[in-house]
């Protein structure tokens, strides 16, 4: 199917959610609100003929400045059945950076959207075990931002070497002993 | 280091314990810095969490600050076992953004070392795997035929590992006709070379015991985790980019993509083998077919024009003056993911062009990232000594996975 045409089945389908498709070299983005979003990616997971079955890439974008919507999620989606490949952007506030999370639909996205989380600092709601990934877990701020400087936070100074309270289980048994 | 929790069962005279185990990030079979911790129930593993992040450099911010010229040395440092792979996949996808035709001569030479990278990773993958396993000899064998393949390498760009060979439009530097020789040369003799590591291993008892049936993984579990490269096509999924989505002069060549059935270590194997020959023969029919022409496209808002033309043309100097110290001023306005098939999977760029010289936002789709988070799931229910096998057979390099 073309991008086009499944980004109209979307928009039929979730008329008040769709607010926008746009086409640049061939491939199709399409911004959606972030409220029904899990609803969305399980309907072009599931529905026949269109069978995202294979999410390629999710990751997130900061459109600093830009009004109403600061944060975009895009997802990468791709049908491994019928070859098509489409983009769903959804806009994140930036006064409550949080959306669903996808991973019961797509269990690659559990990472990703850890990924996400660790650089952006959006929150994603229903996942099983968010917490930052690259970097270290007491590590302040979201460094993908664009208002996180390039060269580190002005003024860092490293605090020396102290025991970091983890959040995770078993750190938390590994510390007790 | 290892805790110990002790726990009173039923029966009160009975103590089962609980083992949790660290293993790296300095561990010589994790491959890198990776960390893994261990839930254990006698040798069997009950939770398997990765840590990873121990190599990350902020690549991605990194690139907001770059043009888009500059960043091409940085894909290098992704997985840098097949840095060539990754040159292309970045030029690729600015190429695409930037609408530029690449000539075809350039096509076929990259489609030529992007092979030779392919088989160069899968033979580090190999030697290394096997090693892990307890098949020393293989190592060594692999080691020679990488050898030669590295000084081609180095004969063609001047470095072995981070060779930042391509540019945007092109290539750096033409290949001469005793370059294609001497490669054609090593395919004629490489399918004997492959033979002789599967009479080393493909029998081998022990091999067979330690990869059939260990750390298998379904079709449909496969593709709901966004694996690709070998990892899913061992699980009998078809998904090659290079097939669905061709770039370079893939669809200009005959080749098959090989899978396996049962989605174990050893069908994992078995389709890096068959990739080693099928790479072998798309190098040596872009061999065959290569055009002679231009090795760079002809667009020079973007493109760096050829030396002598620099020297002797004072518009192609004004346009290197530009790009070298500037970079591409202008890019169309824009948003574009393309994938590329890089030898341990689908390496995707995805770029946010806003009109200027330089990438908004440059996210990079790491195959290893994706494998990684597969792994409790290869390992949990499996026995301690499998989880290096595992680690193995997804073929990681944390380069890329951390970024």
């Amino acid at each position: 199917m073309e991008p086009l045409e499944i980004a109209e089945r979307l928009k039929e389908r979730f008329p008040e959610e769709v607010l926008d498709v746009i086409e640049f070299r061939g491939q199709v983005s399409v911004v959606v609100r972030r409220e029904r979003i899990k609803e969305i990616c399980r309907y072009l997971h599931d529905e026949p003929g269109i069978n995202m079955n294979y999410l390629s890439d999710l990751c997130g974008v900061d459109y600093l400045g830009r009004r109403g919507f600061r944060f975009e999620v895009v997802y990468n989606l791709y049908s491994l059945i019928h070859r098509h490949r489409i983009r769903i952007k959804a806009l994140v506030p930036e006064d409550d950076p949080s959306i669903d999370s996808v991973t019961e639909i797509w269990k690659g996205a559990n990472w990703h959207e850890r990924e996400t989380y660790d650089m952006f600092g959006i929150v994603f709601k229903g996942h099983p075990d968010l917490r930052r990934i690259l970097l270290p877990e007491d590590w302040e701020g979201f460094p993908l931002r664009k208002d996180y400087p390039v060269t580190g936070p002005e003024g860092w100074e490293w605090k020396g070497f102290e025991e970091v309270k983890r959040l995770h289980e078993h750190d938390r048994e590994w510390n007790i002993t | 280091m290892a805790m110990e929790k002790t726990r009173l069962g039923d029966n009160s005279r009975v103590t089962t314990r609980e083992l949790t185990l660290n293993m790296g990030p300095q561990h010589p079979a994790t491959h890198g810095v990776l960390r893994l911790v261990l839930e254990l129930d006698g040798e069997t593993i009950v939770k398997c969490t990765p840590y990873v992040g121990y190599l990350h450099r902020g690549v991605e911010k990194h690139t907001e600050q770059l043009n888009y010229l500059q960043i091409i040395p940085h894909t290098d440092r992704l997985d840098y076992i097949s840095s060539m792979a990754n040159n292309i996949g970045y030029c690729v996808a600015v190429e695409r953004l930037f609408g530029i035709k690449v000539p075809e001569r350039a096509q076929y030479i990259r489609t030529i070392v992007a092979e030779v990278t392919r088989i160069l990773s899968h033979l580090l993958w190999l030697g290394t795997h096997a090693l892990d396993i307890g098949a020393m000899t293989v190592f060594l064998y692999c080691f020679r035929e990488r050898e030669k393949l590295q000084q081609l390498l180095e004969r063609l760009c001047g470095a072995r590992l981070t060779v930042s060979y391509t540019r945007i439009g092109g290539v750096k530097k033409d290949v001469d006709q005793q370059w294609l020789e001497d490669l054609y040369a090593f395919t004629e003799e490489f399918p004997m070379r492959i033979e002789q590591y599967e009479t080393l291993i493909d029998k081998n008892r022990i091999w067979l015991k330690r990869t059939k049936g260990i750390g298998v993984i379904t079709a449909e579990e496969a593709i709901n985790m966004g694996l690709s490269g070998p990892v899913i096509r061992g699980s009998g999924v078809p998904y090659d980019v290079r097939k669905f989505m061709p770039y370079c002069v893939y669809d200009k060549v005959k080749w098959e993509v090989p899978t396996g059935k049962n989605g174990d270590i050893y069908d994992r194997y078995r389709v890096r083998m068959e990739e080693f020959r099928q790479s072998n023969s798309i190098i040596r029919q872009c061999i065959e077919q290569i055009p002679d022409g231009p090795i760079m496209a002809d667009a020079p808002k973007f493109v760096l024009p050829p030396k002598d033309a620099v020297l002797t043309n004072m518009e192609q100097l004004i346009h290197h003056f530009v790009l070298i110290t500037k970079g591409p001023m202008t890019a169309p306005e824009g948003e574009i993911y393309v994938a590329t098939e890089v030898p341990k999977g689908e390496l995707g760029f995805y770029i946010v062009s806003d009109g200027t010289g330089r990438p908004y936002r440059l996210r990079i789709r790491p195959p290893s990232f994706v494998h990684i988070s597969a792994l409790p799931r290869l390992c949990e229910g499996g026995l301690v000594a499998d989880v290096i096998a595992n680690i193995g057979s997804i073929d990681i390099v944390m380069g890329e996975c951390d970024r």
